[in-house]
């Protein structure tokens, strides 16, 4: 039997967001911020929305496709899926599941998408205020755990301990995130640079992250059309094709009250060689990397589950012109991500992963054939994601 | 003694389904009390109805020693709930029990908030009572010995 894989047989045609805003300042609803980035993901594929025939994101987005389905005019709905749990750690997932209609016949043309408006919805960021809580959030909320920065600080602080990673290293991730977003207009902290005093200096949010190693919270929406590989080289953009994709998480990564085995992780331990084996490239090879800033102490264990240094290389490795986009020996968050672009629970991460591929960032690293995308650490189940160009094929 | 915490965090209260009540009766007699499974004696932490090695239901509530070590911890600055609002940084601890195959637990670590939190160093369990709440309840914190 031949092997089992995604590799090359679908492609990522189009790519479309809304404006992106600060949490609660989105002038639209949150529904129509969905249709919009949707109608100009269709737009830059040269495609008719209506020919869209399947959705799927991730997080328990609140547009239901049905409705989009009834909004849009489509045709004909065939594909209608939600990536179960894990937050923004399902974004790469979601595109996985699109990839995975597509390449089996169920579908034609996946749009991927997320949709925030925080202002009319919960914040991430807040703790329950009922009177009474109830289950594993019971062993924790009454001691003040409760934000998700709360929830994952100690997983980065243990890593940290073991393997002797300083400060340093995450201020480096926040550094080069804000210093891409300075180049790119879409982003939130355009013209909001940050130099190392200022993180040196900023307030604590949860020891071991300051507040610029917290992503931000944001309104908007990000959407990227999926279709078959051989359909997506007929239109206007080069396709970027997916070339791997995995989901999941540790053995027992959600043990309750803290108890995974595997503790000081990002989650990607038993993911990332599912991900390299189906991509059939190796961490050498990758050539910019966008990787989800829920905290930068994430991106720290992402990169390393994923193979691009040891532990005990971090203070080495991350160092801010080893990821600053063009000349870094590993460009990271090339738009400025979640820290300084927006939160768009990461879906923006793959947009500007096609963009590199496409020789459209606003960061541009040199002739990039292979583009990868980790979406939200810590959680679980997480995913990750490789694109490459005609040439990877 | 006053709690560590100000008034007015979310009260603990067991699941519809009673899964953890045995734990949070305990803690109010002053009892540490975890899963074992009575099959293949493994420690179970936290509550579950399914012992994950050999999958028997038949798991037994016991009791054990307040005794542990740091296994991770962190500093919380920003508040994110309104009881907590004003209120200076505070201490968490992730506590793994040596006497129950390392399960881990989550508290407070009682005293300076400032204090360092060296990883490794033993502590013991404090139960601090929330009489007054609705429904009453009592955590299980930490300090160092
Ligand atoms: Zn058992």
């Amino acid at each position: 039997m031949s092997k089992r894989s995604l590799r090359g047989s679908v492609a990522i045609a189009g790519i479309g967001e809304t404006p992106y805003y600060k949490h609660g300042q989105a002038p639209d609803s949150e529904f129509k911020l969905a249709l919009t980035a949707i109608l100009n993901a269709a737009k830059d594929a040269g495609i008719d929305p209506r020919d869209i025939d399947g959705f799927a994101s991730y997080s328990n987005d609140r547009s239901d496709p049905s409705r989009i389905a009834a909004a849009l005019g489509t045709k004909e709905l065939r594909f209608s899926n939600m990536q179960w749990g894990g937050g923004g750690g399902g974004g790469a997932a979601a595109v996985g599941n699109a990839a995975a209609a597509v390449a089996t016949g169920m579908a034609d043309c996946v749009v991927v998408f997320r949709a925030l408006a925080q202002g009319q919805f919960a914040r991430f960021g807040q703790g329950p205020t009922t009177p009474t809580i109830t289950g594993d959030l019971a062993m924790q909320a009454p001691y003040g755990l409760m934000s998700p920065g709360q929830r994952y600080a100690m997983k980065c602080m243990r890593f940290m301990k073991d393997h002797g990673v300083r400060q340093e290293a995450l201020r480096a991730i926040s550094l080069a995130s804000y210093h891409h977003a300075q180049f790119n207009p879409r982003a939130v902290m355009h013209g909001r640079p940050l130099d190392a005093e200022t993180y040196d200096n900023s307030r604590w949010i949860v020891e071991p992250w300051r507040l610029f190693d917290c992503c931000m919270e944001n309104d908007g929406a990000a959407a990227l059309i999926v279709m078959p590989a051989d359909r997506a080289k007929d239109l206007p953009h080069k396709p970027s094709y997916l070339l791997g994709v995995a989901a999941g998480s540790d053995h027992r990564c959600a043990a309750p009250s803290h108890n995974a085995p595997n503790y000081a992780s990002s989650s990607f331990a038993s993911v990332a060689p599912h991900l390299y084996d189906m991509a059939e490239v190796k961490p050498g090879d990758v050539d910019v990397l966008q990787s989800y800033e829920n905290f930068t102490g994430g991106v720290l264990m992402s990169l390393v589950e994923h193979g691009f240094f040891e532990p005990e290389a971090s203070n080495d490795f991350l160092v801010p012109e080893n990821l600053m986009a063009p000349g870094g020996k590993l460009p990271l968050n090339t738009s400025g991500g979640n820290l300084a672009e927006c939160y768009m629970h990461g879906l923006e991460l793959q947009l500007e992963a096609v963009r590199q591929l496409r020789g459209d960032s606003t960061r541009q690293v040199a002739s990039v054939d292979v583009s990868m995308v980790i979406a939200g650490p810590m959680v679980t189940p997480v995913s990750s994601l490789i694109l490459g160009s005609e040439a990877t094929l | 003694m006053s709690p560590y915490l100000p008034k007015g965090l979310p009260a603990p209260t067991p699941e519809s389904d009673g899964l953890s009540a045995p734990y949070w009766d305990g803690t109010r007699r002053g009892e540490l009390m975890v899963q074992r499974c009575r099959d293949c004696k493994t420690w179970i932490w936290g509550p579950e109805w399914i012992c994950h090695q050999c999958h028997s239901f038949d798991l037994d509530w016991t009791a054990v020693e307040g005794k542990g070590r740091i296994y991770s911890w962190e500093r919380v600055w920003h508040p994110v709930h309104p009881a907590l609002k004003d209120h200076g940084p505070y201490i968490v601890v992730l506590v793994e029990l040596p006497g129950a195959d390392n399960i881990r637990m989550i508290g407070n670590l009682l005293g300076d908030p400032m204090q360092d939190v060296p990883i490794g160093a033993e502590v013991e369990a404090i139960f601090e009572p929330h009489d007054e709440a609705d429904p009453p309840y009592t955590l299980v914190q930490w300090r160092r010995v």
